[in-house]
């Protein structure tokens, strides 16, 4: 792994550093030593051909690996500032995912009025006050550029807004509960380009008061939307840099082949 | 180089790469034809050389267009990105020498009009002159095999064109004090030498381009290349 210019790096605190990461799906290991920095409030992107292992790493900051047996982490994902290892059997899963939101590839709304989808997971915590609760889900919703599409019809299903509406409701689902860090796993994969513009602005907006961590397959949104990238290849953290000089100068061959598509 | 999964991307590649090669030729065929045409007169070959710059003029439009496609189709980053960008870049150069060239020319027709050189002093032009051809050459080589050493070395010998370009001016001066009617003509031949110092120029700019295409380092304006270089 090369260094990221230490200029700007110096002046940013991580929000959370891997150490060591391993993952096991069984007897195969899908996640080889991984280390990294995710620096606060920044926007890292993770990107790598299919199969690399860059979902699989996503997915173990809020331990989604747990849901299923034979799954098996060893290393450490250090959550700042209280310094929890995200990944220890004594850290509870449910307690991780309130920290850190995921947005899905497809839209996934609960079958449910796009109210309920955002003040789910505020029920889940414990929160009764339907004032609260209101409150809540008008500033998730305005913080996910959604309210004003949405005001006049809070109680409609979630289903009968568009592709890229369901998207931003899913990011103000994760937003309602204050996550921490923000994982999203190729969220504009399923959607056109005016919605994947809308989700893109969206990110940079959301990352002045949330860490971001983004899969994607499209080199562009990386480019457009990180201030990192971690290229990954076969389990392993090929490069990590600032996203500016990696896709003009990449250190490795092996990043400057798959950024040009010469990779394979 | 390992080739792009798309082979269409290599092949675009490839015929904008080789046809960068096609203009660096075609201008430094016009620079010399239009060194010809000072010291012969000939006036064919004058008029032919300031029609020939069409042509340079049509090449960048062409590859400007060229490049614009790639970037459309298929973003390029890293190394081909610098690639593009170099070559855009490059070819403003070229199209910049062209009219350097048709410079020369018209220079050249309006010396021979007014009578011819006489006894104007142009053993240093033309020593200046394949200087600045020869660098453009091995630019054009280093372009082709982006190859930085030569690259590096063209950087260095453009400070030799520069100190000729003074020296040449010195002797100017001189040969118009000794005889004011020679001063039309010694004007016209600082036009001509200041043309050849340009055309040094730009090789020395593509040559800092070639440094960005393989290094990935922007040289421009530091004073130095990066790599093996010693200042002189």
């Amino acid at each position: 792994m090369s260094a990221p210019d230490m200029q700007m790096t110096t002046t940013l605190a991580p929000k959370a550093d891997v150490k060591g990461l391993d993952f096991y799906y069984g007897d195969y290991r899908a996640l080889n030593s991984i280390s990294m920095p995710v620096y606060e409030r920044q926007v890292t992107a993770l990107i790598g051909p299919s199969g690399c292992g860059k979902s699989t790493f996503l997915r173990c900051f809020n331990r989604l690996h747990d849901l299923y047996p034979g799954n098996r982490y060893a290393g450490e994902i250090v959550l700042h500032p209280d310094n929890t290892n995200l990944l220890s059997a004594e850290v509870d899963p449910i307690e991780v995912r309130m920290r850190i939101g995921m947005v899905f590839q497809k839209p996934n709304p609960f079958p449910k009025s796009i109210f309920e989808n955002v003040a789910y997971g505020l029920r889940v915590r414990g929160e009764t006050s339907r004032r609260r609760i209101e409150e809540k889900v008008e500033q998730a919703l305005a913080d996910a550029a959604l309210i004003g599409e949405v005001r006049n019809r809070m109680h409609e299903p979630a289903y009968n807004l568009s592709g890229g509406q369901q998207q931003r409701l899913c990011i103000a689902r994760a937003l309602a509960t204050d996550p921490e860090l923000l994982l999203f796993d190729e969220p504009t994969s399923a959607l056109d380009p005016i919605a994947t513009a809308s989700i893109e602005e969206l990110i940079h907006d959301l990352k002045e008061r949330v860490t971001i961590l983004i899969v994607t397959h499209n080199m562009q949104q990386a480019a457009r939307v990180s201030d990192f990238t971690a290229y990954m290849y076969l389990g392993e953290m090929i490069e990590f840099g600032v996203t500016d000089e990696l896709f003009i100068k990449p250190a490795k061959k092996q990043t400057e082949d798959y950024i040009t598509g010469r990779f394979g | 180089m390992t080739e792009h999964a798309s082979k269409q991307y290599d092949v675009d590649l490839d015929s904008i790469r080789s046809r960068v090669l096609q203009m660096g030729g075609l201008v430094e065929s016009q620079i010399r034809r239009a060194l010809e045409a000072l010291a012969s007169g000939e006036r064919a070959l004058i008029d032919d050389v300031i029609a020939g710059d069409q042509r340079v003029n049509a090449m960048e439009v062409a590859l400007d267009g060229d490049c614009s496609q790639v970037i459309v189709k298929r973003q390029p980053a890293a190394n081909d990105l610098r690639m593009i960008f170099a070559i855009t870049k490059t070819v403003t150069d070229l199209e910049r020498m062209g009219d350097e060239a048709q410079k020369i020319a018209r220079m050249a027709k309006s010396i021979h009009e007014r009578g011819g050189l006489h006894a104007a002093p142009l053993v240093e032009v033309r020593h200046a002159s394949e200087h600045a051809l020869s660098v453009l050459r091995r630019t054009l080589d280093a372009f082709a095999r982006l190859d930085t050493v030569t690259a590096e070395e063209v950087i260095r010998d453009d400070a030799r064109i520069d100190a000729e370009f003074r020296a040449i001016l010195r002797q100017l001066i001189t040969y118009m004090m000794e005889d004011p009617r020679t001063i039309s003509t010694a004007l016209d031949i600082v036009w001509i030498a200041k043309a050849i110092e340009r055309i040094g120029d730009h090789a020395k700019n593509m040559a800092e381009y070639v440094i960005y295409i393989v290094k990935g380092t922007d040289v421009r304006h530091t004073g130095k290349p990066v790599g093996n270089f010693n200042e002189t």
